[in-house]
């Protein structure tokens, strides 16, 4: 398209940059395609739990990143949400004989959702570190609440609750089964917060991120916008606490803490904040890193490399493994 | 006896003086935080980590080298303000000028890294420090018994507090500072040198966060994680006083304090909780906190 | 006489093995896995140190069972049951291991309790306090070998109260082991006739307590009883030193109080407190003989977590020698039979919920003046006898014990 009638250098410039488009799209269609031939394959290799933990951890890395990646909003409050799905669905499992393990989930999810509604409209009008600061005060508050509330079981944990069945039918004690349910969830996620991310409605949260009061003079109404995005955040994280609980047939205060919400900000800037599989590749590291290290002879050091890893990514690797890997692919092959 | 909500006037007096000695130490360390904020727009989460280490190197000096407690109280600040100069030099200079969120996650590294090492070395039991003999007892104030030691803690707390606050606001140095960290070409135009004027900003915002470990080191027991718990309490006391306002973090501080003190009093378990609950409410009202200036 | 005793049983249980029983020792090794907080809030209770404990163990065994070699793997549990309960279940899933050892926050002890029934594996918890561990969380698959909330919350008001200490008031930590030590010392003060004035529950943590001081002051009672743990309970001893607690005339109960906790204190600052404990370095010629040798491997006088690591350890390893078989049943039901007679504990019984009974030592603080260097610490009061010191089964809700009945 050339109405204004331009020299034709525009429109190959456009042209060339909607191939280069199109290739990029094409590579990433191959690369996922690769990953989630992996991912299938994975069980036969790694031990089916420790995948898992980390594809819950991933969901919750790319739930977080929707917001700090595609919106620009630090929440340091996120372990509220994952708590909040794993209690739920935890409860409602060990509570309720004719609950299936879908339904429970679900409704964790629904709860987290609820709550990151409730979330939004108290924190959205504030900016930056304000921002940050209250959606933390909350989750205080919520940890609180866990603290005192009986069914937590406190510092003790809301222990062995049953993995149950899929719709009544598919055994999910067997870990391959639970496996590729958690994989299937994770996928399903995974392409809509991709969708999320390339629709109109994600265009106009990377334009808040970008200049909010550009955003706001173009008329859109930027603080529904962000409450959507704040919501749909919060839901997936709960789903993947939810799916944690299931997974580990228990649910603790560690996943309320704020420790927690700062882990979920190290993953998804290890791996690179505003990249789809930044997050991923951020969670898949960062649990890698603390189990390994957790067991090997630098066992007692955990913390100390944790922290050096942090202040490592923010000096030298500021847009994460997957960014710097993006960055390095423009500049040497395009 | 007349009582208040089913407490005794006696014991409510108790609990508000009390409120206010620990207000003391919270307006301290969130003074700390508030002038690296304020003229430095640093996030420092080491903070908690600074205070921790103020208080065991008061420990480690005194049982290495026999340094006294009163020693201590300057020599302790002035290498923790050092070693805070040093990861300001080789760590925060290069995030300049980024996003304040990553000065955030930098100083969580640090205060990580910190605490691990020390951590190994020290254990986690604490390390044993006695109070200095001047200080032993106390005075009957009639509703209850005050040792000496946290009247000196209040004394020289609101001391430092109030001459920090007047040197930032009130003098030509201070003026410097705040020229020097707002328009920095402008200074550095006039011959100051900025960047050693920010190194000695943040050390000097350690140096109070230092300063409040020494003095709690005769009274808390002194173990590498001691920092990690009153971290984010000192920071939502900040936010509530309004990011970077100096007098905002010591008036917050004293009052945040007696909150944390009339909790105690009526529902306990509500104690550690009750900050983040007054900070909701006020960033509702007030979106950049008590004292702080609307962006 | 016992440890020929020991030798002879061993010896006959061999013999009746034989044949078959070798092959029972899986992969002709014994592997035993350390589980503990090696970084966080318990490290210096169990952590590093117990693992040298356990080490310790191995080494004096002379490192291997019937020709299998033991070996050891560890983990830092970071104090999160997700960590604990993954890497337990791929040690026994993946790593062949065989018995799990350390063990201490009760949310990872329990996940691992857990995972080691699923798989029938054997876990020795030395660490834990909660007392729930053998009541609604019990397991065919574990034993609780050194102390809990129970005995050591009823052991110290027993006695204080006889003594004269009528009047008590509580500092809890507002945690589930907190509630359940301030229930048993509720019951046992008033059983005892003392009465209860006041309690107040405390955040965990609480950097601050002179505020829960003042107030247990004000309150007038003989005694006031710390139920919470770790830097709380030294950051509230500290305190009531600084306020003049024990000065003014009322007493201090530390109940859940470790060695390591009263070295960090030191005797200037928590003389006098009493407190209960499963076991005291300076008892007699054998506990110290055997600390001097931990000592001397770590630095440190022991904890009664480090003994009863040390001697879980050799008590499994003498009956996997004995029957000749890692299977887990085998192997606890043959540690129920045969009392624990070591350094750690005298006609100490393995019960059938997975208790191990054992005498219970009621301590005090010594002062600076009687404390003759820097780990001499404790006098011991008085024993508690082992069926005092522990739950009694008829209170149990294990399920082990309520299906008998």
């Amino acid at each position: 398209m050339n109405p204004s009638g331009k020299s034709g250098a525009a429109a190959s410039v456009q042209q060339a940059l909607a191939r280069q488009q199109q290739a990029d799209q094409r590579r990433k269609h191959w690369l996922n395609a690769a990953l989630l031939v992996l991912l299938l394959l994975a069980p036969l290799a790694v031990y089916p739990v420790f995948l898992m933990k980390i594809l819950c951890f991933a969901l919750f890395a790319v739930a977080f990143n929707l917001l700090l990646g595609f919106t620009g909003l630090l929440s340091f409050g996120h372990a509220a949400f994952l708590a909040t799905g794993g209690y739920t669905t935890g409860y409602l499992l060990s509570h309720t004989p004719w609950m299936t393990t879908e339904l429970g989930i679900l409704a964790g999810t629904a709860v987290a959702t609820l709550l990151g509604l409730g979330f939004a409209l108290l924190s959205i009008r504030r900016q930056g570190i304000y921002f940050a600061m209250v959606t933390l005060a909350l989750a205080q508050l919520v940890y609180f609440f866990f603290v005192q509330a009986p069914f937590t079981g406190g510092e003790d944990g809301m222990q062995g609750i049953p993995r149950g069945t899929l719709f009544g039918l598919v055994d999910l004690s067997d870990n391959l089964n639970l496996y590729y349910l958690v994989l299937a969830v994770f996928v399903g996620c995974y392409l809509l917060v991709q969708r999320t991310v390339s629709s109109p409605f994600g265009q106009i949260l990377k334009a808040i991120k970008q200049n909010e009061p550009r955003a706001i003079s173009l008329g859109y109404n930027v603080n529904r916008y962000k409450i959507l995005a704040f919501v749909i955040s919060a839901g997936l994280a709960g789903l993947a606490g939810s799916m944690k609980a299931v997974v580990f047939q228990l649910a603790s205060l560690n996943d309320a803490h704020w420790h927690t919400s700062g882990e979920v900000i190290l993953m998804t800037l290890v791996g690179g904040a505003g990249t789809l599989l930044g997050p991923v590749v951020g969670a898949t590291f960062v649990v890698n890193v603390e189990y390994q290290l957790a067991q090997g002879p630098l066992r007692d050091w955990v913390d100390p490399i944790l922290g050096g890893i942090f202040v490592l990514t923010v000096i030298a690797f500021r847009s994460g493994i997957v960014g710097e890997i993006q960055t390095f692919l423009r500049k040497n092959i395009g | 006896m007349s009582m208040i909500f089913g407490v005794p006037m006696a014991v409510l007096s108790g609990q508000l003086l009390i409120g206010v000695i620990n207000g003391a130490f919270y307006a301290l360390l969130s003074l700390g935080l508030a002038v690296i904020f304020g003229l430095l727009k640093i996030i420092n989460f080491a903070h908690g980590a600074m205070y921790m280490l103020g208080a065991m190197v008061t420990v480690i000096l005194f049982d290495a080298l026999g340094v006294n407690y009163w020693v201590a109280l300057f020599l302790a600040p002035v290498l923790v303000g050092a070693a805070g100069m040093l990861v300001e030099y080789f760590l925060l200079r290069r995030i300049a000028g980024q996003d304040h969120i990553y000065s955030l996650l930098l100083t969580f590294g640090v205060a990580l890294m910190m605490q691990g090492v020390l951590t190994n070395i020290y254990g986690v039991s604490g390390l044993r420090y006695s109070m200095p003999d001047v200080f032993q007892g106390g005075v009957n104030l009639g509703f209850m018994f005050l040792p000496y030691y946290r009247a000196w803690v209040i004394v020289v707390a609101l001391l430092v507090c109030f001459g920090t606050w007047f040197m930032i606001e009130k003098t030509k140095l201070g003026a410097y500072l705040r020229a020097g960290t707002e328009d920095a070409q402008l200074m550095q135009g006039f011959g100051i040198n900025v960047p050693l004027l920010v190194s000695l900003t943040y050390g000097f915002g350690v140096m109070l966060a230092a300063f409040a470990g020494v003095l709690a080191a005769p009274i808390y027991s002194v173990t590498p994680v001691m920092g990690s718990h009153i971290l984010i309490v000192v920071f939502a006391v900040v936010v509530i006083g309004g990011m970077g306002s100096i007098g905002g973090a010591i008036i917050t501080g004293v009052l945040m304090g007696v909150v944390e003190g009339l909790t105690k009093t009526y529902y306990p378990p509500a104690s550690s909780a009750v900050i983040f609950l007054v900070m909701v409410v006020v960033l509702m009202f007030r979106p950049a906190g008590l004292f702080g200036k609307e962006a | 006489m016992t440890m020929m005793k020991t030798l002879l049983t061993s010896a006959v249980a061999s013999v009746l093995m034989v044949g078959g029983a070798q092959a029972e020792i899986t992969d002709n090794t014994v592997k035993i896995g350390y589980l503990a907080d090696m970084s966080g809030t318990y490290r210096d209770l169990a952590g590093p140190n117990g693992l040298k404990a356990m080490e310790m163990a191995i080494k004096d065994f002379g490192g291997s069972v019937k020709g299998a070699k033991v070996e050891v793997v560890s983990a830092d549990d970071r104090n999160s049951p997700d960590v604990a309960s993954s890497t337990v279940r791929r040690w026994l899933e993946n790593d062949k291991v065989d018995m799990v050892g350390g063990l201490v926050a009760s949310s990872v002890t329990i996940a691992a309790t857990k995972i080691l029934e699923e798989n029938d594996k054997l876990g020795i918890v030395s660490g834990s306090a909660a007392s729930s561990i053998t009541n609604e969380y019990c397991t065919p698959n574990h034993i609780h070998y050194v102390y809990d909330t129970y005995a050591m919350s009823i052991g110290t008001p027993t006695a204080m109260v006889k003594e004269g200490g009528k009047t008590w008031y509580i500092l809890t930590a507002d945690y589930a082991f907190g509630h359940a030590m301030e229930a048993d010392v509720t019951k046992v003060v008033e059983a005892n006739g003392g009465k209860i004035v006041g309690s107040i529950r405390h955040p965990f943590p609480t950097p601050d307590f002179s505020s829960f001081i003042l107030q247990a002051q004000a309150s007038g009672a003989d005694v006031i009883a710390l139920a919470n743990a770790g830097a709380d309970t030294t950051n509230a001893i500290t305190t009531a030193s600084e306020f003049g607690v024990t000065q003014a005339g009322q007493k201090l109960a530390a109940l859940v109080v470790f060695l390591s906790d009263v070295h960090a204190l030191g005797t200037k600052v928590a003389q006098g407190i009493q407190l209960t404990t499963g076991w005291y370095w300076d008892m007699n010629d054998e506990t110290r003989a055997w600390s001097d040798r931990f000592m001397e491997a770590t630095g440190a006088r022991p904890t009664m977590v480090h003994a009863g690591i040390y001697s879980s350890t050799m008590q499994y390893l003498k009956a996997v020698e004995a029957t000749g078989s890692d299977d887990a049943q085998t192997v606890r039901k043959y540690m129920m039979e045969h009392p624990v007679n070591d350094m750690f504990a005298k006609n100490g019984v393995i019960r059938e919920d997975g208790r191990m009974v054992h005498d219970m030592y009621l301590a005090r603080v010594k002062t600076p003046e009687e404390s003759k260097g820097e780990w001499d610490l404790y006098d011991i009061v008085r024993t508690i006898p082992a069926d005092e010191a522990f739950r009694p089964l008829s209170e149990s809700k294990c399920k082990l014990v309520t299906k008998e009945s």
